[in-house]
């Protein structure tokens, strides 16, 4: 097996400080050099912030777990220097069908909303990915990349954690002020804080193969449900980079995992799948149970917690890594502030306010699309097949077949950090949304709304407008008209930019607030909100 | 718009007829399949999420309190 791909073996170094033996202080260590630790270091390196990364293995994700990847999370790595190359790399689909036993119930074309600079998604390998994360890494002065890191233990009292950490030189000890555990479902750090880890486990078992195939198939999303070649159970194929093609089977509870990997298994499915004069060769397999649950508290004191090791939910839909990538936009600005002294801790208990919502709403999707997937009763079976036999004529059935949705981001409309709207708006950016991205013209070039956002706060005018300060944080002005052209009329159609108009914009290019006129006093006032300084 | 929970359909005994003569010469399992389409097609029709979140509490409410 594995053909394509060969995995790097990254060098283990000692580190000076258990080298000497001396008990070193650091902002931030981050447990796990995963998709998550290593986006979390990148934005914080992005802002200044130097961390540390441990990992107790030294090579990216055996087989390529993760492989959808959506357009919020693409523009975050875009921030950060490798989001275009993810972009160019990976596989864009646009087409997807849906099949009810033996025929096609209907296809569709997602028809991905124009003007924006990253596509509504990708696939690409959870391995390719790593090793470009792990490549800017090691490109960054602020980033200390430790391999062969295993952490042991963790003590923490109002100011500092200690860690005692493993590597192949012994064991030492090292001090951070802040600790992001990223250190995957079966996270270490979640038991030792003693963290509740609940939710609700799915009585299945889906067995995942990874293809290597030169087949002519469309680069299109298939999904079956009870098809002739794996009766009363669904299917799911899509594309990867390199000819690599993913197959996920669901297998039923009673499914023996050990069993239903074995190659002389797995490769009569798969031939029996795609016809019998297809080639292939098995690159990657492996069967898993799957459960929707998250962590009770995202910070505890000085320990917070992200991706899979604060929420765990069913593949469908690809939110695994997708919601892991946006906890690292949510934290990193929200750490700079703290250890500027810009901000009060409780600023970090936002993160648990708004990425918690995050959370239970994709837990909510990822369950949904698995009760439409898996029936759990006669009559719901009943009601599923229902939706998919109209589906196949009446299109009003079509939106109700549920095989996943495709990752967006939540917005925080009720987060504690927005300054409620005090005049009307048209378009989707409340306060507390994600912002839309557009095409511009800056200093002559074609350029995008997203790449002028994102360092720090910014006040986005369609009129004059001046930097407002709180503290130490100011939010400089990006005028309309003035800094950035608006000459295609996307960005003013998507803020509702009428003459005046002004917002705020935080760090992780999320909506604050917004008026119809400048008023710098107010603008103090939403900034001080965001920043829980009041 | 509230669930309508008087009398509405015209004519009801004829309406009730075709309900029961669609399902001539159905199976049990068929039978059953149409109903559940015929529960979608409506409540696509209705649409109004307030209207189905009361009919369905309605339905469910009015089977639990009905002795088995």
């Amino acid at each position: 097996m594995l053909q394509t791909y060969t995995y790097p073996e990254f060098a283990y170094a000692q580190s000076e400080e258990q080298r000497l033996g001396k008990l070193k202080r650091h902002p931030v260590v981050i447990i796990g050099a995963g998709p998550i630790g290593l986006t979390q270091a990148l934005d914080l390196a992005y802002r200044g912030v130097p961390s540390v990364v441990l990992d107790d293995n030294n090579t990216v994700s055996i087989g390529s777990r993760a492989v959808c990847y959506a357009k919020r999370p693409l523009e975050i790595w875009d921030r950060l220097g490798v989001g275009e190359e993810f972009a160019a790399k990976g596989i864009q689909w646009k087409v997807g069908k849906v099949f009810f036993r033996d025929e096609l119930a209907y296809g569709f074309d997602l028809l991905p909303e124009e003007h924006h600079k990253m596509p509504a998604m990708i696939n690409y390998q959870q391995y390719h990915l790593e090793e470009r994360l792990v490549k800017a890494c090691d490109d960054s002065p602020l980033v200390d990349l430790r391999w062969k890191h295993k952490l042991l233990a963790i003590e923490q009292n109002d100011d500092v954690a200690t860690l005692t950490v493993e590597t192949p030189d012994g064991i030492f000890k090292m001090e951070a002020e802040w600790v992001v555990a990223a250190d995957g479902a079966n996270s270490d750090t979640r038991r030792m804080v003693g963290a509740d880890f609940t939710g609700q486990f799915f009585q299945d078992r889906f067995l995942i193969a990874d293809v290597v195939m030169k087949a002519e198939f469309p680069t299109e999303r298939w999904f079956w449900f009870d098809p002739p070649f794996h009766r009363g159970q669904s299917v799911l194929l899509h594309k990867e980079a390199d000819d690599v093609w993913r197959i996920d089977f669901q297998l039923g509870w009673n499914a023996d995992p050990t069993e239903e990997k074995k190659p002389e298994k797995v490769i009569p499915r798969i031939q029996a799948m795609l016809g019998p004069d297809v080639e292939f060769e098995l690159e990657w397999v492996s069967v898993y149970q799957f459960a929707c649950r998250r962590i009770d508290q995202f910070r505890h004191g000085r320990v917070i917690f992200s991706g899979d090791a604060a929420h765990q939910v069913s593949p469908f839909g690809a939110r695994g890594a997708n919601t892991g990538v946006q906890d690292c936009d949510n934290l990193g600005w929200k750490l700079k502030a703290v250890l500027d002294g810009a901000a009060p801790v409780a600023l970090l208990d936002t993160y648990h306010e708004e990425r918690a919502y995050a959370a239970d709403d994709n837990i909510g999707h990822s369950t949904r699309a698995t009760d439409f997937i898996t029936p759990k009763s006669r009559s719901s079976l009943r009601l599923r097949n229902a939706v998919l036999e109209l589906a196949r004529t009446e299109t009003f059935a079509r939106p109700l077949v549920n095989s996943g949705r495709l990752s967006t981001p939540t917005p925080y409309l009720h987060s504690s950090l927005n300054t409620p709207d005090s005049a009307t708006f048209a378009g989707a950016m409340l306060p507390g949304t994600n912002c839309a991205d557009a095409p511009i013209l800056r200093n002559g070039g074609n350029a995008w709304l997203l790449e002028q956002l994102g360092r720090g706060f910014v006040l986005l005018s369609f009129g004059p407008a001046a930097p407002v300060t709180v503290g130490n944080i100011t939010a400089e002005v990006l005028e309309v008209g003035k800094d950035i052209i608006d000459v295609q009329g996307v960005l003013t159609e998507r803020y509702d930019g009428q003459p005046g108009t002004v917002y705020l914009i935080r760090p992780d290019q999320h909506v604050a607030a917004r008026w119809r006129r400048f008023d710098p006093g107010r603008v103090q006032g939403a900034l001080s909100r965001t920043l829980k300084l009041q | 718009m509230a669930l309508n929970r008087q009398p509405n359909i015209p004519d009801q005994d004829v309406f009730y007829a075709e309900l029961i003569d669609a399902q001539r010469e159905l199976s049990d399992d068929q039978a059953d399949m149409m109903l559940a389409k015929l529960v979608l097609v409506l409540s696509n029709h209705v649409g109004d999420r307030g209207v189905l979140s009361e009919a369905i509490a309605l339905a469910r409410d009015n089977t639990l309190a009905t002795p088995a």
